[in-house]
């Protein structure tokens, strides 16, 4: 029965904005291991969806519950520590860094001198190699030394990738991973996320629907905050309430 | 090159300690390392944290009634009126950081600006701090016990000292791995709170330790000049500290203290020509963030890192 229990599990979830309801009673799991994505239209409420799993936002109503947890009641650093971690739809990075200084700092968190404001910063180049090897799995070894604001964007995102996995984190959410990439950089993140998708649970935004169809496992569509359907690439593909929703918007 | 700059800025500085109170008069000396370590300590916040106080005067004033209380009315020894000054701006930063941290950018300024004004009024209502009059007469006692602090000289080195190791320890905060999460939170707090910081944590020990450095300063001016008054909690001292941290360099290390020896000198010499002083150090303010946008120190850091 173990496994039968979704690593995340929202229930009956809304959140309405001065009475708009942005994500209006989304009840959906995510399974253990599994690549999940959602999708929809611009505006359906995906990355408000996540906001509130990962606890940026508090939910209206409705309940969270994240390894059998209740976390509706929890902070959003606390939720991290627990293990889902999430990426931003605009590029997340700590722009004063070099590349090696920001998965640095997603390092430290392991670390228990983080409130040490004697202990010289010389103790953490300890955890060099660790960053350099995060580094590496996104193509990035040449540029570590760089400052963030000297990278492209492409660099950017795989930075932030590297980063979110410096945490280790059971369930990644990611919003919009290859939004805005060339077609080789959408490869290589496509084949990064499934690599590291082996060992932990994926949640993803993705607009790209070919990368949707070749990664996930199952799919969630959203639209005007509720979930439309849901299922396997191809049965939510020829849903008909699926083509309306779709239809007559920028893109899908 | 970042290195030897910084490098070169210690060796200017503790040099000009040295043999400055053979050119400039000591007193006058003592003012500006006094506003140069409160401006640093301001610096830590704003420029380490982003976080932009309007109230620090309420540090450095409960620092300097509380210290000079202790001198004139307790009669405990120097370091320990220091101590106690200290301990009291760090309890009050304590709970006022507690109240505005979780606000951001205008908002978290007006709440400091509040609740200096509240430290403000109560050093005019309370009556230990003799409202409009002010501690005056404050004893300066004995260094160690052993030299008078009324021998100018002795009270300048004992100030270049303190100053120099306050300074030292504001290095090594922000250089600390306390440093490095803070100034992440600074670049992005978004980004700090999904690896799992409490970001408010952080903010609140910076702000304390921000408010415990500016009470050094506070209590050490107030023991130095024998006086603690109303000036020492006004928003205008809130507001000067602003200037000399931006017109020194905001973020730098040296900035603040250049900005301190800047405004103070200015103050002093506008002092006997009869100009409207707040006017013209306006004016000069004015035009240096016109002119030099990063600062003295931060345009001279551009200029030396460039031709190299
Ligand atoms: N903080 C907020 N205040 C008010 N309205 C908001 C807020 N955040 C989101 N909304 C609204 O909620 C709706 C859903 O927004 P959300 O960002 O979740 O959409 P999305 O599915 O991620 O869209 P996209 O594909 O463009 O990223 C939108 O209409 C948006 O304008
Ligand atoms: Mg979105």
């Amino acid at each position: 029965m173990q496994q039968a229990e979704p690593i995340l599990r929202m229930v009956d979830v809304r959140k309405t904005f001065s009475g708009f309801s942005a994500v209006a009673g989304v009840t959906f799991e995510v399974k253990r291991g599994s690549i999940h994505a959602l999708i929809g239209p611009n505006g359906a409420g995906k990355t408000t969806l996540f906001n509130l799993a990962t606890k940026f936002l508090k939910p209206s109503s409705g309940q969270i519950i994240f390894k059998g947890r209740d976390i509706t009641a929890l902070l959003p650093s606390a939720v991290a520590r627990l293990g889902m971690v999430r990426s931003f739809q605009i590029s997340a990075v700590f722009q004063t860094m070099t590349a090696r200084e920001n998965v640095r700092v997603a390092l430290q968190t392991t670390r228990d001198d983080c409130f040490s404001f004697w202990r010289p910063q010389g103790v953490l180049n300890v955890l060099n190699d660790r960053a350099d090897a995060l580094l590496a799995d996104v193509g990035l070894s040449d540029l570590r030394e760089r400052k963030v604001t000297e990278l492209a964007y492409g660099q950017r995102r795989a930075l932030e990738l590297a980063t979110t996995l410096a945490l280790d984190p059971e369930l990644l959410l990611l919003d919009e991973p290859t939004a805005g990439m060339g077609r080789e950089d959408v490869g290589r993140i496509a084949a990064m996320i499934r690599r590291v998708a082996q060992n932990r649970t994926v949640l993803m935004v993705e607009h790209n629907l070919s990368v949707v169809s070749d990664l996930s496992d199952r799919i969630t569509v959203l639209a005007r905050g509720e979930v439309l359907a849901e299922g396997s690439y191809a049965e939510v593909a020829s849903d008909p309430a699926v083509k309306t929703a779709y239809m007559g918007t920028a893109h899908g | 090159m970042k290195m030897n700059f910084d490098k070169a800025g210690w060796i200017v500085l503790i040099v000009a300690l040295l043999v400055a109170p053979w050119i400039f008069y000591p007193l006058l000396l003592v003012k500006i390392l006094c506003y140069a370590l409160f401006a640093s300590a301001f610096n830590l916040l704003l420029g380490t944290c982003g976080l932009m106080s309007f109230g620090h005067a309420a540090f450095f004033g409960t620092a300097a009634y509380v210290a000079g209380h202790a001198a004139k009315v307790w009669g405990l020894p120097f370091e320990a009126c220091l101590a106690v000054g200290v301990a009291a701006a760090a309890a009050v930063g304590a709970v006022f950081g507690y109240l505005s941290i979780r606000r951001q950018g205008i908002y978290f300024a007006m709440i400091t600006l509040a609740l200096a004004q509240l430290i403000y009024f109560l050093a005019l209502q309370l009556p230990f701090t003799h409202a409009e009059d002010g501690l005056t007469s404050i004893p300066r006692g004995k260094v160690l016990g052993l030299f008078s602090l009324d021998d100018n000289i002795v009270l300048y080195y004992t100030t270049a000292v303190i100053f120099l190791a306050a300074f030292s320890f504001i290095y090594l905060v922000i250089n600390s791995t306390f440093g490095q999460i803070v100034r992440a939170i600074r670049d992005n707090e978004m980004r700090a709170v999904s690896l799992g910081y409490d970001v408010n944590r952080y903010k609140l020990l910076a702000f304390t330790l921000s408010a415990a450095i500016a009470g050094l300063a506070g209590a050490n001016k107030a023991i130095a000049f024998k006086l603690a008054t109303l000036v020492d909690v006004h928003w205008t001292t809130s507001g000067n500290v602003i200037l000399m941290t931006l017109l020194g360099g905001l973020g730098t290390l040296f900035g603040p203290v250049a900005g301190a020896l800047v405004f103070v000198m200015l103050e002093n010499y506008l002092a006997d020509s009869g100009l409207p002083v707040q006017l013209v150090i306006g004016a000069i303010f004015i035009l240096c963030i016109l002119l030099f946008r990063r600062g003295v120190i931060g345009e001279i850091e551009r200029l030396v890192l460039r031709r190299s």
